[in-house]
């Protein structure tokens, strides 16, 4: 399975503002363990070790 | 001082070499009687080797040390003949539970199939193995040189001399090979000048041997900041004798002196005991550990097993285990180098299968150190994810690791394996330790491991008469050949009556494996040929 980056979120703009409403109100380190948990959580569900790294890769080259 | 158990003083004798010149010969030199070199003493002394074992002391390990035993190196134990005094004096357990501050965050089962005869873990005091492999080896004829201690070596093509210190003088051993199981502190790697490289983990931990009437199960228990000991976690394990391990992790900045006192100890573990019950602390020690290893294990003549060779941390048990898979390795490969039976090239795939073993010990052994030990900020928000999601999420206890614990490594590249032709399934591919099974042997219950080892087998599964003499006799006595049937009772086969080594071996009529002495798969075949079998047992003798 490779990691699929064309548009697959169906409603985008939804789905960021929620993403950013649960970061309200967190300090830094509340909103570090917050995204850790999201990560582990999606991760989980895609499941598949060469996409996760693809993942990893291509966020890593996009920074 | 252990109220639990007195140390044995073994007698030092003089030497006699001391008088005769200052050379003592024997074909091989080992280092070290602690538990690697009494088992590599015991295995040589089976293969009818004549050798020296030194050791720098006159006793057994000070301190419980390394207390888990896995069921490998149990049945390693066992070809030896101390695996039943070993699981007589310890405890049996298989059971793993993981905590997250005051919750069971989950739980495992190390071996939780039935068929086999030994356990996934005994756990026995170190000192109380040691003595048992010291007793064996006498019953072998054999004996330790207490208060000899290695104080120099000169490797040569073609020999080593090593110089032995004892109360009485100094005197030479001047042997084939030397074994260096001198720990992790080797002294011959450091007279060798040998590079020791690896990682230092900035953590201490404070290890405490606690006898009491606990009432707790003969389990494994990690607590990952518990309400006892916040921010850090604890180990308890249970040994013979009703004495209990526990592991306090304390961080870096702790003062290792200070946290030995008992007016710091005995707080910490009323804490966690959380009641009034009366204990003994019998020993107590702080501990930093590193994860290492030589490049190579193989020097010349000088034959590295153990910690001398590799280091890991202790969450998951991976070092006196580890250490036994070494010499189970090296005995057989060794004795035959020195009966001339194999080239001393066999010697190579020592190394290459030790070190393909101590890298996949030392990776799972940084991990879980990672884990526990987390190296940066951002390590220790995702191991706290991990542990906050463990509560609730099953996926994430998979996650959670307070030490993967040790199997034996399959040697999946191995150049003694010849690889298949043919098709199976399961895990019994060449490279891998044979599976144990239950088994009738001359109409008594019995273990397929105890039927098997200590030479080159051919196990033969449900086959032909005419094709299993025609093995027996075109392969002579270079091979035992092993019959198994699981279809009823058979005069001279093994009786695989739950039909447990079939399934384990994926096997067919007429199905063979060709295993080492140290019991790992050489190779497999549907249908075995005479020539078929002498190639694979050529290669795997190193020929």
């Amino acid at each position: 399975m490779a990691l699929n980056t064309e548009p697959n979120i169906a409603r985008p703009d939804d789905f960021y503002q929620a993403l950013i409403e649960a970061h309200a109100g967190l300090s830094e380190v509340q909103s570090a363990a917050l995204n850790a948990r999201l990560i582990l959580l999606l991760a989980n569900q895609v499941g598949d070790l060469e996409t996760l790294k693809e993942a990893i890769a291509a966020a890593k080259a996009a920074g | 001082m252990p109220s639990t158990y007195k140390a044995p003083e073994y007698p030092y004798a003089r030497p006699p070499e001391l008088a005769a010149g200052g050379v003592a010969r024997a074909q091989v030199a080992i280092v070290g009687a602690g538990p690697i070199g009494l088992a590599a003493a015991i295995d040589l002394a089976l293969h009818g080797i004549d050798f020296i074992l030194v050791d720098d002391n006159n006793t057994v390990s000070v301190g419980s040390r390394a207390i888990c035993y896995a069921k490998r190196a149990l049945e390693i134990l066992d070809r030896l003949g101390c695996g039943d005094a070993v699981c007589a004096r310890g405890i049996e357990w298989k059971v793993g539970k993981v905590f997250f501050r005051d919750e069971l965050a989950y739980q495992f089962d190390l071996l939780p199939e039935p068929g086999h005869k030994r356990p996934a873990f005994v756990n026995l005091q170190q000192y109380h193995l040691e003595e048992c492999m010291v007793a064996r080896l006498a019953e072998l004829g054999h004996g330790v040189r207490w208060k000899n201690k290695a104080v120099g070596i000169d490797a040569r093509d073609d020999g080593v001399r090593v110089a032995v210190e004892t109360p009485d003088g100094r005197y030479a051993i001047e042997a084939d090979y030397v074994i260096a199981a001198d720990g992790a502190r080797s002294a011959l790697r450091d007279l060798m000048g040998l590079e020791w490289k690896g990682q230092v983990f900035r953590d201490r931990f404070l290890i405490a041997d606690v006898h009491m009437k606990g009432e707790f199960p003969t389990e494994r228990w990690f607590w990952f900041d518990p309400p006892f000991h916040p921010g850090q976690s604890v180990l308890l394990h249970r040994q013979a004798d009703d004495v209990w391990r526990i592991d306090f992790q304390l961080g870096w900045d702790a003062d290792p002196e200070e946290e030995k006192k008992p007016e710091r100890v005995i707080p910490r573990i009323r804490a966690m005991l959380g009641d009034d019950r009366p204990f003994e602390l019998e020993w107590v020690s702080v501990y930093t550990f590193q994860c290492r290893r030589l490049d190579h294990f193989v020097h010349g003549r000088v034959l590295f097993a153990g910690d001398a060779a590799h280091q890991v941390s202790p969450f998951g048990a991976r070092g006196a285990n580890s250490g036994f898979q070494d010499t189970d390795n090296l005995g057989w490969k060794l004795s035959r180098v020195l009966r001339g039976e194999s080239p001393s090239t066999l010697l190579a795939s020592y190394d290459s299968e030790r070190v393909e073993a101590a890298d996949e010990n030392l990776k799972n052994s940084t991990r879980a150190t990672d884990f526990i030990t987390p190296k940066s900020a951002v390590s220790r928000i995702f191991r706290d994810a991990v542990l906050a999601l463990s509560r609730t999420h099953p996926f994430a206890r998979r996650l959670v690791n307070s030490g993967r614990l040790s199997m034996p490594t399959t040697h999946r590249a191995s150049p003694l394996s010849t690889p298949d032709h043919d098709s199976f399934a399961g895990a019994m591919v060449p490279g891998a330790p044979a599976a144990d099974a239950p088994v009738q042997v001359d109409g008594h219950a019995g273990w397929l491991l105890d039927c098997l080892g200590g030479r080159f087998d051919l196990l033969l599964f449900d086959a032909e008469d005419d094709a299993a003499e025609a093995l027996a006799a075109g392969l002579g006595d270079a091979v035992r050949v092993v019959r198994i049937t699981s279809s009823g009772a058979v005069q001279g086969q093994l009786i695989d009556f739950e039909g447990h080594a079939e399934h384990r071996y994926d096997a067919r009529p007429g199905t063979a494996y060709l295993l080492r002495p140290d019991q790992h798969v050489a190779a497999r075949w549907r249908a075995p040929t005479v020539d078929g079998v002498r190639a694979a047992l050529a290669r795997a003798q190193g020929h």
